[in-house]
């Protein structure tokens, strides 16, 4: 290709973070070229300086972040010098954002149409009303429902997935010459996932955009684009094409990123008939006010074995934890504990009973307090369940911070700012344990850490289970999660259960024809998987209809 | 509707808790309005004859609940001082009061508006840094003082408004806007830097969402990320701070009224507490309780029609 098409081109890109008063450089010298067209997926882990990189490629820097060195041109303008009325003349309309949030990144005070028209109206492209009838043929285009009418409503009337696609038709609204994509599906369910990627990969061809593509997501990344650059730290890995780059990478890091998900432990022997489950679900029903959410949920856990519990969101994966902990007394059915019935308010429950059931959080960086130390995070629980003090508790808090694998004399007196996410998020590993729990409730607990994190975890998940004979009831979406550790599934749908039972059965066929959808939605490493998938289902030609209008 | 119907009841409530404070703060005060009245010259005879004849020798839970009874009927009783009835002397007072807050009102929300968007705009700039000083300033000044600068600047060395409000209902409005000017300004310095930090603060607030990065990335100028992107989602708490600062201008206005001598509520408020003259006074914290619950729910009414959230539910 020649430079006429090099649409970005960075050379020695150097960004600066401050921290406190000193800057550190995160991005060391990266180079990117970009032609026409061409869509790159960025890959790495979270402090790879992925978005980073993506946001100057549109000459733009958070707060906090500067450009130290290095040039960045965009068709030939050198976007580290221009003015910020050069940039912003550039900004919506030749380049375009499209953020991983949606819900976050549309203002909640404006609708979505006017939200749409605004980059169209102030780069003077076209006019309000003209920019009205592209939104909506766009809108029909990336297959939203209602596409006349949806652009009228406000964004929190409008789902995840939804939005996600009207921010897509956002960035598409002055045909911009590129797109940079930050982890648009990221939030998203697997089966809105699906309709996402198909929607902006079908409108990124239509239009010939060139697209930088940044997301944590191997597969993914795999459907979308026609070259990978591999980060890691702020320093480029290795950079090829999609199909040599998932057959033959090069370096060792590579590698190690390709071969995550394949963490599956020996498996457990059946349960002994006759057996009191742990916890037994009893046909729990539960609503939010006057909304019923749960419908006659049943499952039980058995000593030592892990039950996931997958389903997308508002599926009521989370209410049963919240029901099991008696956050939510249900309206109808009952939590057993080893056969006894638990009362249905945590308020009403001893302290034996609460000592029995424990919870891991999503969120490690929320659920713990970032004004206390470890020890305390750690050693409250200790003296409030087992009434250690003194030395004792202290010597037991080692020791918990010796089985999640952290050195006792370096982080016993740390503050949770201190420590990384998967760090964290073993910290509230250890807080459920210093209970002595029997039962563990783990909400999404790796889904928001890298793959390699997460699978130090799901590996330290599993030893303590062997280790201590723990019951886990495993909330997640992720499936590859579900296939490495559950022993049992419990599959959500809309508060309901529509299939469970042992793992080698759910992952046979014939399936549930939702379980199926969500099993056959988990994106796969082969570059042809989504174009093979929405073949089979049928929708091929995606909006092929819309396409003749605009 | 019912969460406004909700919040009105719960007014009322309030309003009937002010008024059991305020007349068992009243009752705690020494003296009453017979020995304030006749001084020197308070014979136990004349005093008990004059508590006689306000009824004054009743127990305090009779006299509580008589007012009561007739204060929801709309009849405040009569002033013990020149037996005219509370209504008839607070009507008038309360219109200029009115009056008054609305003039300083009408100046000083748009200035603190404009003057918090700017800063939230140029923030860090030397105009944010003067316009924080000056307001501060003049907040952190007592009233009097600010009130005699005032004269000092634009009565006495340049004669544009007059020093003293004099005003009654025969004037024509100019003249009374005129005579109003300089109370008006002095409550505009008071209350601007409250309303104006709250702006600014609000705003830069907001400045780090992921939907002001967005409008950024989509080439919006700096000044319509301010007022479009940011500002309307501001607005609660900006609208709770003006309530709050509204009902400042009714009910704190006594220093400024005594300085200027503006006829209004205050004044007649510090009067009446002086004699003693107890169904004024309590008439007018009544007033002013009423003012402050208004207010906020005025605030909280408006918070709900600026968000979409609760305007348009799912």
């Amino acid at each position: 290709m020649t430079d006429q098409e090099l649409l970005i081109k960075i050379r020695g890109l150097k960004i600066e973070g401050r921290s406190e008063d000193t800057w550190n450089e995160i991005v060391h010298g990266v180079d990117l070229d970009l032609h026409r067209g061409e869509v790159m997926g960025l890959i790495g882990e979270s402090g790879a300086g992925k978005s980073t990189i993506g946001l100057a490629a549109m000459g733009f820097t958070r707060d906090g972040c500067r450009i130290s060195d290095g040039t960045i041109e965009f068709d030939g303008i050198d976007l580290r010098n221009a003015s910020a009325g050069v940039k912003r003349g550039l900004l919506g309309k030749r380049i375009a954002y499209v953020a991983q949030s949606a819900a976050a990144s549309f203002n909640p005070a404006h609708r979505l149409i006017d939200q749409h028209t605004e980059a169209p109206m102030i780069h003077g492209v076209s006019s309000t009303k003209e920019s009205q009838e592209d939104a909506m043929a766009l809108y029909e285009r990336l297959r939203l429902p209602d596409p006349e009418n949806i652009g009228f409503r406000y964004p929190h009337q409008v789902s995840g997935g939804q939005l996600q696609r009207a921010m897509t038709a956002m960035a598409m609204s002055c045909r911009p010459d590129l797109i940079i994509f930050d982890e648009p599906t990221t939030a998203l369910d697997v089966t809105t996932q699906i309709e996402v990627l198909a929607a902006i990969r079908d409108i990124v061809e239509q239009f010939n955009t060139a697209a930088i593509y940044i997301t944590h997501d191997l597969a993914v990344v795999a459907q979308m684009a026609d070259t990978i650059k591999v980060l890691l730290k702020g320093d480029e890995v290795e950079a090829a094409d999609t199909r040599t780059m998932l057959s033959a990478p090069k370096e060792d890091y590579t590698k190690s990123l390709w071969a995550v998900r394949s963490f599956s432990p020996p498996p457990k022997p059946p349960v002994p008939s006759g057996e009191t489950p742990v916890i037994s679900v009893n046909n729990v029903s539960a609503a939010y006010g006057v909304v019923p959410v749960l419908f006659d949920v049943n499952f039980n856990i058995y000593r030592g074995r892990t039950v996931a519990v997958v389903g997308e969101s508002g599926s009521g994966k989370s209410t049963t934890a919240r029901c099991i902990t008696g956050l939510l007394p249900p309206t109808k059915g009952q939590i057993l504990a080893d056969g006894e019935p638990l009362p249905a308010n945590y308020r009403k429950r001893n302290r034996e009973q609460l000592r029995q059931a424990q919870m891991i959080y999503q969120m490690a960086d929320t659920a713990l307090n970032p004004k206390v130390r470890i020890s305390e995070i750690i050693g409250r629980p200790v003296q409030f369940y087992t009434g250690l003090t003194g030395n004792d508790r202290r010597k037991r808090v080692e020791a918990l911070l010796e089985q999640i694998e952290l050195d006792p004399a370096d982080y016993y007196n740390r503050l949770p700012t201190e420590l990384s996410g998967g760090q964290k998020q073993r910290i509230g590993i250890a807080r459920a344990l210093a209970a002595e729990p029997k039962f563990i409730i783990c909400d999404e607990v790796t889904s928001a850490l890298d793959q390699l994190v997460a699978e130090g975890i799901l590996k330290l998940l599993d030893k303590l289970q062997r280790d201590l004979d723990l019951a886990y009831m495993f909330i997640t979406h992720d499936l590859a999660t579900v296939r490495s550790i559950a022993d049992e599934v419990v599959v959500m749908k809309q508060g309901k259960v529509v299939e469970q039972g042992e793992k080698e059965q759910m992952f046979q066929p014939p399936h549930h024809p939702y379980t199926d959808l969500l099993l056959s939605s988990v994106p796969e490493m082969d570059p042809d998987w989504l174009t093979n998938l929405l073949k089979e289902r049928g929708v091929e030609n995606l909006g092929d209809a819309a396409a003749a209008r605009i | 509707m019912s969460l406004v119907a909700k919040r009105l009841a719960l007014g009322a409530v309030t309003l009937f808790v002010v008024s059991l404070i305020i007349f068992g703060a009243v009752e705690l005060l020494p003296g009453d309005f017979a020995e304030e009245i006749l001084g020197q010259g308070a014979t136990p005879e004349a005093v008990a004859a004059i508590r006689q004849e306000l009824g004054l020798d009743r127990t305090p839970v009779t006299r509580y609940f008589d007012w009561l009874g007739s204060a929801v009927q709309g009849d405040f009783g009569v002033s013990f001082g020149n037996q005219r009835s509370v209504a008839e002397q607070l009507a008038p007072r309360f219109g200029n009061t009115l009056f008054l807050a609305l003039v300083a009102a009408c100046i000083a929300v748009p200035l603190a508006l404009v003057i918090g968007v700017l800063a939230a705009l140029y923030r860090n700039s030397i105009f944010d840094k003067v316009a924080n000083m000056t307001t501060l300033t003049s907040i952190s000044s007592p009233e009097f003082f600010v009130a005699y600068i005032l004269i000092l600047f634009l009565a006495v060395m340049n004669p544009v408004f007059p020093s003293l409000s004099n005003i009654s209902s025969d004037l024509d409005f100019w003249t009374r806007l005129d005579r109003t000017m300089l109370p008006a300004l002095t409550l505009t310095l008071v209350v601007t830097a409250h309303m104006m930090r709250m702006t600014r603060a609000a705003i830069i607030n907001l400045l780090a969402s992921p939907y002001i990065e967005m409008a950024r990335l989509k080439g919006v100028s700096p000044a319509r990320v301010i007022v479009r992107h940011a500002l309307p989602n501001a607005l609660a708490p900006i609208i709770n701070v003006i309530a709050l600062n509204l009902a400042y201008l009714i009910t704190g206005v006594v220093v400024v009224e005594v300085v200027f001598v503006y006829p209004g509520v205050g004044q007649l408020f510090v009067d009446s507490v002086k004699i003693r003259d107890i169904p004024i006074v309590q008439a007018c914290c009544l007033i002013f309780a009423a003012t402050y619950i208004l207010l906020n729910l005025t605030a909280d009414v408006l918070s709900i029609i600026t968000n979409p959230r609760l305007r348009h539910p799912k």
